[in-house]
């Protein structure tokens, strides 16, 4: 099935979403929002995505190690930046003095915090993308069909 | 004007939530849940919270509706 009014609605409204979950995720430390609600937003797009294409085409559909890595990497992220400040004889998660900060207000200002929640960002977006292909395609089928 | 705005909305929130729970059509259901949600994310906004906005607008009307869609998919749309 190749639905037009679904591709083209798509092609607009998920890019759009991206770019408004990846403003929340740049400026977590400066304005309302964060590693949790970007993630969220930015989630819900795959969602949206691994959705439409069922519908169009298969073979661009989201596998499910993309959620896997994605969920795995941010913690990881978060992990190694954490452990950077223990590296440099402080404290777990230290920023001041380990981490180069910039003026405050701008956007290149918060040392590790932007790293972190890009990280919380990716976690939280493959946690909700998992939940989701988990109850659509996933577990056991006692039927043998959808 | 902006105190009985809100009023207007609790008001809003309270119909949304008592339809949702007599509701039989889990898809309605679903729709009306993410309207409470969408009211909700104002209301948090109105009460100068606007991070709890964001994600209330996120999750409620965005990823909740979504997960109740893909179990309504795998199971029933009525109640019986």
């Amino acid at each position: 099935m190749n639905d037009m009014i679904l591709e083209m609605l798509s092609r607009i409204l998920i890019p759009a979403t991206q770019l408004f979950g990846a403003y929340i995720l740049f400026h977590g430390h400066l304005s309302p929002g964060g590693g949790f609600s970007g993630g969220t937003i930015i989630g819900a797009s795959f969602i949206l995505y691994s959705l439409v294409y069922r519908f169009t085409a298969q073979k661009h559909r989201l596998k499910h190690e993309t959620s896997l890595w994605l969920e795995v990497g941010g913690v990881l992220v978060y992990v190694m930046a954490g452990l950077v400040g223990i590296v440099f004889g402080r404290h777990f998660l230290t920023n001041q003095g380990v981490f180069p900060t910039g003026e405050p207000g701008r956007l290149w200002s918060s040392g590790m915090i932007l790293l972190v929640t890009l990280g919380i960002g990716a976690k939280v977006a493959g946690t909700v993308l998992k939940l989701f292909q988990e109850l659509l395609e996933g577990g056991a089928e006692p039927d043998g069909h959808h | 004007m902006l105190a009985a705005i809100n009023v207007l909305l609790l008001l809003f929130l309270v119909v949304c939530a008592v339809v949702v729970a007599r509701t039989k059509d889990l898809l309605s259901a679903t729709v009306i849940f993410g309207a409470y949600s969408m009211v909700m994310s104002i209301i948090w906004q109105q009460l100068h919270s606007p991070d709890v906005a964001i994600t209330e607008a996120a999750i409620g009307a965005g990823a909740t509706s979504l997960l109740f869609l893909a179990a309504i998919s795998r199971t029933g749309r009525h109640e019986e």
